[in-house]
């Protein structure tokens, strides 16, 4: 398998809050990597060092190497915006913009500028069928994305990320706000995405990573305690701390 | 701050049925072997109405297990400890209806006819009667060592078998036994084979527990 992400020595502090400590790991490609751990353990600040959105953050401080392709993504010559166009992300909320399907789905290929107006449909049409939302949405694409389920929303918002013609897709707790069935229409889909996709995931609920993910990788106060592939890590997990966590022992 | 705290308590109390499940069978597997040794028949006939709270206990435990795995979703040593009960019950059912088996047979095979002679009967009686115990203890304190003794113990089981089956068809051919008797005497011994075989099952089950392996394939 091809290392999609190869993240060597990594430590990030906020200030002085020393959030990741050297952190190793590598996410293959076309595969779903779940992050779990408790809340404050550093698993979104590490998802969030994959596209740079740390960056943003007043006070930060990063050292270590993340290569993506063998590139080292923090490296001066390195444009932040077309990294998080080959890296996109989903957000715990569904976030669309307020404004039609269609120009949710088109803002950002215009941003990149794409004019063609058969381009673009194109384009739309193509991401709305890889989020599994074209069905319900291809006869109401002038109408406003606020009038969409949560689940249709969040699919949108999935759908708005493929526009860019990502390689990465990071998902920060995708299904947190939504119900079971539209959770599982997502679980169904990340199936799908990893075909052309390599997925790195956020999850609180375990029995979505043993469902969906092929790699686990467990973190604890801003260490990584074990990186396997999850039915390793739910069957018989090498570290105590992550027995404790996964089995509920944990505190 | 401790977490799960019923969950605990409902494996703590799956557990104890589990032993008490394991006790039992030994329990009907003692008493039909002396009421094989002292001809006691109205012991045997206990052994085989025993039979009914054996299966019963087994019903209970799957039940339990069952809920466990609906209600708490269990991963890593919970999932194993979990598998391993539904899975060994089912082993200490079938010794259980062995135990009843061979109290039938106590029931049919009067009192000194050959198989009070022949000393290689009574010396297996006395190996399954040793092995199952071990297995038992094996599986209720998780005790790696002592499963792997027992899995050993089962080719000395196997050869006791082969030797009742020579002494049983040489008392044929030397007119010395009744075919009936001689075909009980057999089936007497084929049942102690058999317990023999599920009390390794249930030690290859308390391994599992350990290393999510069976016979050295990994299941889980």
């Amino acid at each position: 398998m091809n290392i999609k992400i190869a993240t060597s020595d990594l430590n990030l502090y906020y200030g002085t809050n020393h959030a990741l400590k050297n952190i190793n790991l590598d996410l293959y490609e076309n595969q779903i990597t779940a992050l779990i751990g408790p809340s404050g353990c550093g698993k979104s600040t590490y998802l969030k060092t994959l596209n740079r959105m740390n960056d943003l953050v007043p006070g930060v401080k990063i050292d270590g190497k993340i290569l993506l392709d063998g590139e080292d993504i923090y490296s001066p010559k390195v444009d932040a915006t077309l990294l998080r166009k080959k890296v996109g992300m989903v957000f715990q909320q569904p976030n669309p913009f307020p404004m039609s399907i269609y120009d949710n789905i088109a803002y950002g290929p215009r941003i990149h500028g794409i004019k063609n107006k058969a381009r673009l449909d194109e384009i739309v049409e193509n991401s709305l069928r890889g989020a599994a939302l074209w069905d319900e949405v291809h006869d109401r694409m002038k109408k406003s994305a606020l009038g969409l389920s949560g689940g249709q929303q969040q699919r949108l918002c999935i759908a708005r990320a493929l526009a860019v013609e990502p390689e990465v897709l990071l998902m920060d707790e995708p299904t947190s706000a939504l119900d079971p069935i539209s959770t599982l229409k997502i679980e169904d889909l990340m199936g799908e995405l990893k075909k052309k996709y390599t997925v790195v995931i956020v999850t609180h609920n375990m029995q979505q990573a043993t469902r969906i993910a092929d790699y686990t990788a467990f973190f604890l106060v801003g260490e990584i305690i074990e990186y396997a592939p999850t039915t390793e890590l739910f069957s018989r997990p090498k570290e105590k701390k992550t027995e404790d966590y996964i089995t509920g022992r944990f505190g | 701050m401790k977490t799960r705290i019923s969950f605990e308590q409902e494996l703590q109390e799956m557990n104890e049925e589990l032993a008490g499940m394991g006790e039992m069978v030994v329990g009907s597997i003692q008493k039909t072997f002396r009421a094989f040794a002292e001809n006691d028949r109205e012991l045997a006939a206990g052994v085989i109405e025993r039979d009914r709270a054996v299966n019963e206990a087994e019903r209970s435990i799957e039940s339990r297990c069952l809920m466990l795995m609906l209600r708490q979703q269990p991963v890593a040593g919970d999932l194993r400890h979990i598998s391993m009960a539904l899975k060994v019950v089912t082993d200490l059912e079938r010794i259980g209806d062995h135990a009843a088996d061979i109290a039938e047979l106590v029931l049919r095979l009067n009192s000194g006819g050959s198989q009070k002679r022949m000393e290689v009967l009574a010396e297996m009686v006395n190996s399954v009667q040793a092995m199952l115990q071990d297995a038992v203890d094996a599986f209720i304190r998780k005790d790696q060592l002592l499963a792997e003794q027992v899995e050993r113990q089962d080719d000395v089981i196997d050869d006791f078998f082969n030797q009742v089956k020579e002494e049983v068809i040489k008392l044929l051919k030397e007119d010395r036994e009744s075919p009936d008797r001689a075909v009980d005497l057999l089936m007497f011994a084929k049942y102690l084979e058999r317990i023999g075989d599920h009390a390794v099952n249930v030690c290859e089950w308390t391994e599992f527990y350990d290393t999510g392996e069976l016979k050295h394939h990994r299941i889980l």
